[in-house]
């Protein structure tokens, strides 16, 4: 159900003032840890509130926290005369993803435009925990203004005393930079971020090692998404068990799903995780358009999964998904009505990966033209739907090969999820 | 240092701490075709055809640069190792002319690649020959982005950084800064490139020009020719 653990502040308070942010409990958390003594309970209670990234991979916050804080300094700096003692021997990097070019993605926007200091908090409380200086927010180009808001949030809290040196304590000084991305969904990915943020073409790396351990500049990173930060203030302060209380055992917490299609009201809500799809077409997003019938779901951006209108009683949960073959991904649902030729769907989500590829790596690089090139071929010709008899069985292998060889081999996410959605959709009969 | 232990296809075998899966599997004298990796250049692992199965990994692993680690249990062979290896091989002579490579193109047969597969009218490789040099061409209709000359030209051997990748996807291509003509890039014609190129998309000039049959006066015809071309411009 409904329920507002992170986006409490959205639409109540301005968000351009820190004042009404701190009325809101805002920066308490960040005092609390400050003041601890023992800091690795922190980063205990994150792992055991079982937060997982909202970025699409699903990786465990508190884990991916405790791997950079443990990660051997790899690279011993010259630390200038003002740095800390705490920091001599560290040298991490925080990073927030905010590139956000998921189709039919937009929670992070909304967050950043409506609650900013929410996520800078989060980010400065991780970085406390790590002993890092230095964080980056690598912002998608568009978002003028989340831009605007963050950039005077991150000047008021200068001016104020919550970024800088000398933060609540004598020994903490950490501040946060804002690189804007160019329009490349690769840049999304962690490592391909990294290179982009270093000035270099955007292409990921391969991995091992990952960010804990050689990350930014090669050093051990923190990178999350924009949501998983704006969760840590909450934990911090509340709990571990607090948070559990909140969603199913397997995925606690709660999830902003964005809604857009054929819906009367589109949207971010925030739900409680384990919600029926139902519940949030349905009530949520108020049901379909007057006069449309529901022909399948998209979930989880291009990278994700078709699903059939039968199946909108599955829970909105990793583990609920995943038992029908799809993934929450980065919590993007889209609605697609009677009305649209899907197959003109599955061109423009075949197009949009053979645009965004890099090109690194083979299977992505070629595989991703050919799998346009199949559905050019198959629906060449059909102005309204394909029946299954107008697909030669070797062609269907072949997107099918392709396809799989694509996900079990590529470098990085992008050519892994290439084809996801488009074989579903073959499988679950959606288009024929 | 010490040693770590794994299985592979069923047979344990040690390798000291720091080894790829590729030195291992090597080690026990099983087969794993290669097409990107180069001893003595940094492993960019972008072709994949050395992939193999690791057990409890998600995807198929890189077997030339992911290192060993203990009690790895590994399958060099397995169906979906075929079946990656076959298909990336079509996916390669779909795009690629590979007639100057005859390495690549015996691997592939290895692995049952179908020719064609793909179908004969899809996107491939189209650039023209840039001979631009009296030293050497590039016939990237040819190339299969390895990234080789590009590491031997930057990082790996020469530091000069005359040229890198440029464009994405399919599009993704090697080329100069802003195309110039190699005269007008940084090159200084060390040839680290040519040595390095698997494919025959780089070839000296004169071997190039002599193999399509131009004797050494028609080849010095070829580049008047050419000088007047570009007076013209
Ligand atoms: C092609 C591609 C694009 C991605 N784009 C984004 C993005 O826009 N925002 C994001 O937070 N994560 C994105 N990711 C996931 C990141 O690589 C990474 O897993 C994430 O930032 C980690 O943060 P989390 O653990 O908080 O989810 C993308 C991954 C891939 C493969
Ligand atoms: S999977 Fe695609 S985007 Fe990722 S490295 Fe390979 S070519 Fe680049
Ligand atoms: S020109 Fe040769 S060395 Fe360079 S990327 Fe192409 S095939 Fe590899
Ligand atoms: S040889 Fe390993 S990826 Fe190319």
């Amino acid at each position: 159900m409904e329920l507002e653990l992170i986006t409490a502040n959205l639409g109540k308070i301005d968000p351009t003032s820190l004042d009404a942010y701190l009325a809101q409990g805002g920066y308490h958390a960040l005092r609390r840890v400050c003041e601890a003594t023992d800091l690795t309970r922190f980063t205990i209670e994150l792992k055991n509130a079982g937060l997982v990234g909202r970025g699409g991979a699903a990786f465990p916050t508190g884990v991916k926290h405790e791997m950079a804080i443990r990660a051997e300094p790899n690279h011993p700096w010259p630390a200038p005369d003002w740095v800390p003692e705490r920091y001599r021997h560290s040298s991490s990097y925080i990073v927030c993803n905010a590139d956000e070019s998921e189709t039919g993605t937009f929670k992070d926007r909304v967050l950043m435009e409506g609650d900013p200091f929410r996520i800078l908090e989060g980010m400065t409380i991780t970085a406390f925990l790590a002993c890092a200086t230095v964080g980056f927010i690598y912002l998608r180009g568009e978002y003028l203004l989340a831009y605007e808001r963050l950039t005077h949030a991150l000047r008021v809290l200068r001016a104020r005393g919550y970024l800088g040196k000398k933060i609540f304590r004598d020994d903490f000084a950490f501040d946060i930079e804002i690189r804007r991305g160019a329009g490349a969904y690769i840049c999304g990915e962690e490592t391909a971020l990294f290179e982009s943020i270093e000035g270099k073409r955007g292409e990921p790396r391969a991995k091992p090692p990952f960010p804990t351990d050689k990350g930014l500049f090669q050093r051990p990173t923190i990178i999350n998404n924009v949501e998983t930060f704006a969760n840590i203030p909450f934990i911090t302060l509340a709990g571990s068990a607090a948070y559990r209380r909140h969603g199913t055992e397997k995925s606690p917490g709660t999830r902003i799903v964005c809604v857009s299609g054929a819906v009367q009201k589109p949207g971010a809500y925030e739900i409680e995780m384990g919600t029926p799809l139902r519940y949030v077409l349905e009530t949520l997003a108020g049901g379909l358009k007057p006069g449309s019938a529901l022909q399948a779901i998209l979930i989880g951006g291009a990278a994700g999964f078709f699903l059939r209108p039968d199946e909108i009683d599955v829970p909105l949960s990793f583990e609920g998904l995943n038992a029908i073959g799809a993934t929450f991904g980065s919590g993007a649902i889209m609605v697609i009505d009677d009305r649209v030729n899907l197959w003109g769907v599955l061109l423009r989500l075949a197009r949009f990966f053979r645009n965004e590829s890099c090109g690194k790596c083979f299977p992505c690089q070629i595989g991703t033209q050919r799998q346009l090139e199949i559905l050019e071929r198959l629906t060449q010709g059909h102005s309204r739907k394909l029946q299954e008899t107008d697909i030669p069985a070797d062609e269907l292998q072949l997107l099918r090969d392709n396809g799989a060889v694509m996900r079990d081999t590529s470098l990085c996410g992008l050519g892994q999820t290439a084809s996801n959605a488009i074989l579903s959709a073959v499988d679950k009969k959606l288009v024929h | 240092m010490s040693d770590v232990t794994l299985t592979i296809d069923g047979q344990s075998v040690t390798v000291s701490q720091g080894a790829t899966l590729l030195q291992a599997a090597r080690q026990l004298r099983q087969d794993i075709p290669t097409v990107c990796y180069h001893p003595h250049f940094t492993p960019p692992a972008l072709c994949r055809v050395c992939v193999v199965e690791v057990e409890k990994s998600r995807v198929l692993v890189q077997s030339c640069s992911r290192v060993a680690e203990a009690g790895m249990v590994v399958h060099t062979a397995s169906p979906r190792v075929q079946l990656a290896r076959k298909v990336l091989f079509e996916m390669l002579a779909s795009a690629v002319d590979l007639s100057a490579a005859p390495e690549i193109q015996a691997q592939a047969e290895t692995y049952g690649a179908e020719r064609d597969r793909y179908g004969k009218g899809v996107k491939r490789r189209a650039f023209p020959l840039f001979d631009d040099n009296p030293f050497y061409i590039r016939d990237y209709a040819k190339c299969i982005m390895c990234w080789r000359c590009v590491q031997a030209c930057g990082e790996d051997v020469q530091y000069t950084f005359a040229i890198y990748r440029a464009g994405r996807g399919f599009d993704a291509h090697i080329s100069t800064f802003e195309g110039v003509p190699i005269p007008e890039s940084t090159c200084v014609y060390c040839g680290n490139c040519v040595q390095a190129c698997p494919s025959g998309a780089l070839q000296p000039r004169r071997a190039y020009w002599m193999e399509q049959g131009l004797d050494l006066k028609e080849l010095a015809r070829v580049s008047n020719l050419e000088q007047k071309e570009k007076s013209k411009l």
